[in-house]
């Protein structure tokens, strides 16, 4: 295809991308540069009857007005990367020092929100992606070895948890496991405990968004690994049958290699959805003891008064782990591109 | 390759009973919140004794019945989620159209251009694919407050239709990968141009694929949270802000029952979606998986 008319098919697709991607990102950049203005203030002289006392007051005219003329706020370099918020380096030296056992460093970072919610994160990331990886094998084989005729069904009942709206799924799952809901009541019941609150525990509430991560994307993996067991090559499963392998052995040697490229674009496609996990924390009300990047930025931008900064330079660390994330499939895929000779 | 094999009964008998738990766990959630939005609040969420939701004994001593429309009502009628469907029926149809329209286009030039920066196109579409989308959109709102179109419906079906742009590219692109490229050069040979050659001889053929990429492009305008919490004002609200503004104002009781029949109802679209194109939603989730 020549240049121009590749250029004129792309056109309106990447004028959109670079409008509302690209340039977003530069915009949150620059906002990541600066931070609000601090009010103005202004000292005024209270005269009364016994003498005049000095007052400082907030300007508000004056604090609007230079709102108004710089929106952005003033520069502040680089300032927010290491703020307290943020990356925090001299509070975490502070920290280090301070602490006698890694288990204290640790429990004491986690009161700074950015640590908290990369901690939170990667955790989710990590813990949810190897398991809806095997869950969603073990359903997948569970299924193929089905008869025919219940397939259907199964695989239209499996698509639910993951074709809902992610808010909606937390939801109704939270109402489930409310201590007044019947997974809730349920539990209490089983642990002997009435007075369990999943909500109440840090530690169960990471589960909770653990076991939600895992429920609504595990259809995910089945679906793409039954759609690969379809497609097992007949030849090689009989040669090892001859060669009087085991069904494990058929499994670990013939079926495993051939669905190993699926497992790679499942933990692709995983890795980059569980690094944004947002709704299931809005949904679950877990912000008190689980708090995401994503959640941070939200919160930050939520309410009257949005700190454009600081939810502009979480942003950018965001995306750097993103990138970071992303770096060894770019890596893979730039090989292989050019190994195809171009 | 199954009939083949000879299993033994009990490896049959686990993996039937995880494929039961499976769908137990994967469907029992939908069901008890349908059958619960039926019910009131002192029911559903009960402090005494679950077996209520059963019941229904206080659904029975509020309103006189076992099942009760008091959630629906509410939601529908004294909430205006009715407003709320409204708004996402527009946000939807105009981001898939669009998006269709645009990810045809370019899809199609990605997959017939051999030339490197195609490559570096879907790369960089593939970056864009995995940023999460609150992070965008802290760089939209203060140049949106700017310009004054923070708030408006096309605002956010803009919005959508560019985060979209990333994913329906890359499907799009190995869909036109399939369809093979003696097709379009010939009619080009015989004098095409190549957007007669596109007009005429690929959109005949593309719709299987077209359909599929617009029931994915329908969900991300559908299920979105981040970007039109944050961007649409309180009356322009879609379904999924609203349901979530119910939770914020939900201190009266009876309240957070609107919060389920809304739900329930935002659900039912979905149900009826994977109703009729679950070979088309089955074949795209594995289609990216296919080209690798």
């Amino acid at each position: 295809m020549k240049h121009r008319t590749f250029f004129w098919f792309i056109l309106p697709s990447l004028i959109a991308m670079i409008l509302f991607i690209a340039l977003p990102v530069g915009s949150v950049f620059v906002q990541s540069l600066h931070v609000e203005h601090e009010q103005v203030l202004r000292t005024v002289e209270n005269c009364g009857p016994f003498g005049c006392t000095e007052e400082t007051v907030i300007d508000r005219a004056a604090t609007e007005e230079l709102r108004a003329a710089q929106p952005l706020g003033r520069f502040a370099g680089l300032s927010n990367y290491t703020d307290r918020n943020h990356l925090a380096f001299s509070e975490l030296g502070v920290m280090w020092e301070r602490s006698d056992s890694f288990a204290d460093f640790t429990r004491r970072a986690m009161t700074l929100p950015f640590w908290r919610a990369m901690a939170f994160t990667l955790t989710f990331t990590f813990v949810v992606t190897p398991l809806v990886l095997l869950l969603g094998l073990a359903i997948a084989l569970g299924v193929n070895a089905l008869p025919r005729a219940f397939r259907g069904p199964t695989i239209f009942v499996s698509l639910l948890p993951m074709i809902v709206t992610p808010l909606i799924g937390s939801l109704i799952l939270f109402w489930m496991v409310d201590s007044r809901g019947v997974l809730g009541a349920a539990l209490q019941t089983l642990m002997n405990d009435p007075n369990l609150s999943l909500k109440a525990s840090p530690t169960l509430t990471w589960i909770m968004l653990m076991v939600y991560g895992v429920w609504s994307s595990a259809p995910f993996a089945f679906i793409v690994f039954y759609a690969g067991l379809q497609t097992v090559p007949e030849e090689p499963l009989e040669a090892a049958m001859i060669d009087g392998a085991s069904r494990w052995q058929r499994i670990r040697y013939v079926v495993i290699p051939h669905l190993m490229p699926l497992a790679v674009f499942i933990t692709l496609m995983q890795l980059m959805d569980n690094f944004r996990v947002f709704e299931p924390i809005v949904g679950f009300q877990a912000q008190a003891n689980a708090t995401s990047l994503s959640y941070n930025i939200f919160n930050y931008l939520r309410g009257d008064a949005a700190q454009f900064g600081a939810a502009a330079t979480t942003s950018m660390l965001t995306i750097l782990g993103v990138v970071v994330l992303l770096t060894p499939v770019l890596m893979r895929t730039w090989r292989d591109f050019n190994r195809k000779g171009h | 390759m199954a009939a083949t094999q000879r299993r033994s009964p009990l490896l049959i008998a686990v993996s039937t009973a995880l494929v039961l738990l499976w769908v137990v766990v994967a469907a029992f959630p939908f069901l008890w919140t349908l059958w619960g939005s039926f019910k009131v609040q002192a029911d559903f969420f009960s402090l005494a004794d679950w077996r209520n939701a059963l019941r229904g004994t206080f659904t029975m001593a509020q309103t006189g019945s076992a099942f009760t429309g008091k959630g629906y009502e509410g939601a529908w009628v004294q909430e205006e989620f009715w407003r709320a469907v409204m708004n996402t029926m527009i946000v939807v149809v105009c981001v898939v159209v669009i998006s269709l329209t645009f990810g045809t286009l370019g899809g199609y030039a990605l997959a017939r251009s051999g030339f490197r920066y195609t490559f570096w196109l879907l790369m960089i579409a593939l970056v864009f694919r995995a940023m999460p989308h609150i992070t965008l959109v802290s760089g939209y709102l203060m140049p949106f407050f700017q310009w004054n179109v923070w708030g408006h419906l096309p605002t956010a079906i803009i919005v959508l239709v560019a985060i979209n742009q990333p994913f329906t590219l890359w499907m799009l692109h190995s869909f036109f990968l399939n369809i093979p490229k003696d097709l379009d050069e010939s009619a080009m040979i015989d004098g095409c141009t190549r957007f007669q050659a596109f007009r005429h001889v690929i959109v005949p053929v593309m719709w299987p694929g077209v359909i599929t990429t617009g029931l994915f492009s329908f969900l991300l305008a559908y299920n979105d949270f981040a970007v039109t919490a944050m961007l649409l004002s309180q009356q322009n609200q879609t379904m999924i802000p609203k349901i979530a503004s119910f939770l914020g104002s939900t201190q009266v009781e009876g309240n957070v029952m609107f919060a389920v029949a809304a739900v329930v109802s935002a659900t039912a679209p979905l149900f009826v979606l994977i109703l009729f194109f679950q070979r088309q939603i089955v074949s795209g989730l594995t289609a990216g998986a296919v080209k690798g």
